[in-house]
């Protein structure tokens, strides 16, 4: 996959947008200062996914998942991004639960959407306690997609 | 509706195929994938590790900013991020790609010196030569 070394390079032009949208308006970032951000964050990953591999392989698993990067993220004294990215996961997985809502409903009447949609609603709301339990369900039909 | 809820709270704007995170997630996948000891990550944990680089991209540029030197020039500069991965625990990971480079430049500037010290000598046996070896 990666062949060359590039290939494990980040885009600059999102690397600079994403620097320029932390910092104050006006401020100049140094080309040097922008490839060695770039450079940083290809290695986070690298660190981040070393990390989180350690954790599922504590739990003798073999596919990397939410929590193992969760986990990554405290060990490597990244706290801060733990409620961030719990949000960030969260609307990821009511994106995918509306997309496959969404593919269901084409092929059911109206009657029957409105009535997922409500109990979308309550299992959004159980969302927090439920979480972990979700994700192995989820992980499941996911692994199969994605390799 | 779920889908316009996820939007709200990342702040990103519509167009169907909107996006929590904006690095490639299949360029994040590589990286991940370049880690020989992994076999396979689920699309959650892929989500999750280009958001945290994101995340980390912001921390490590403001971090640097307000602790660097270029504030009122307004400007982020590589020894500002050097700096930071010297002086911070949580960047230290970094040093080995942020190297210092305060000691090379200085270390240049030594040498420079070194060198005009030599050239003055030098310029008194005979200057027109020199010159052109200096441009």
């Amino acid at each position: 996959m990666a062949e060359r070394p590039e290939d494990l390079n980040l885009p600059n032009a999102v690397i600079t947008r994403i620097i320029k949208e932390a910092l104050p308006d006006g401020v100049n970032i140094s080309k040097e200062a922008r490839s060695a951000i770039s450079r940083a964050a290809s290695v986070f990953v690298l660190y981040a996914t070393s990390c989180a591999n350690n954790f599922a392989m504590k739990g003798k698993r073999k596919t990397l998942n939410a929590t193992d990067v969760l986990s990554a993220m405290e060990e490597m004294e990244f706290q801060r991004f733990v409620t961030p990215l719990k949000e960030a996961l969260e609307a990821y997985r009511r994106e995918q639960k509306g997309k496959k809502e969404a593919s269901e409903q084409k092929k059911k009447d109206k009657d029957k959407k409105t009535d997922s949609e409500e109990q979308d609603k309550s299992r959004d709301e159980d969302n927090d306690e439920d979480e972990e339990r979700l994700e192995e369900e989820e992980q499941n039909e996911e692994e199969e997609v994605d390799n | 509706m779920s889908g316009k809820m996820a939007d709200v709270v990342v702040g990103k704007d519509k167009c169907g195929e909107q996006r929590l995170v904006s690095l490639p997630l299949s360029r994040i996948r590589v990286i991940m994938k370049s880690s020989p000891e992994v076999s396979s990550i689920n699309q959650e944990a892929l989500v999750l590790t280009a958001k945290a680089t994101e995340l980390f991209v912001q921390y490590l540029a403001t971090y640097s900013y307000r602790h660097g030197s270029g504030k009122e020039k307004k400007v982020l500069t590589y020894s500002d991020l050097a700096n930071t991965a010297e002086e911070s625990e949580t960047f230290q990971f970094l040093t080995d790609i942020l190297p210092k480079k305060i000691l090379a430049s200085k270390y240049l500037k030594m040498l420079k010196e070194e060198k005009r010290e030599e050239d003055e000598e030098n310029d008194n046996d005979n200057e027109s030569d020199h010159d052109e070896a200096e441009s």
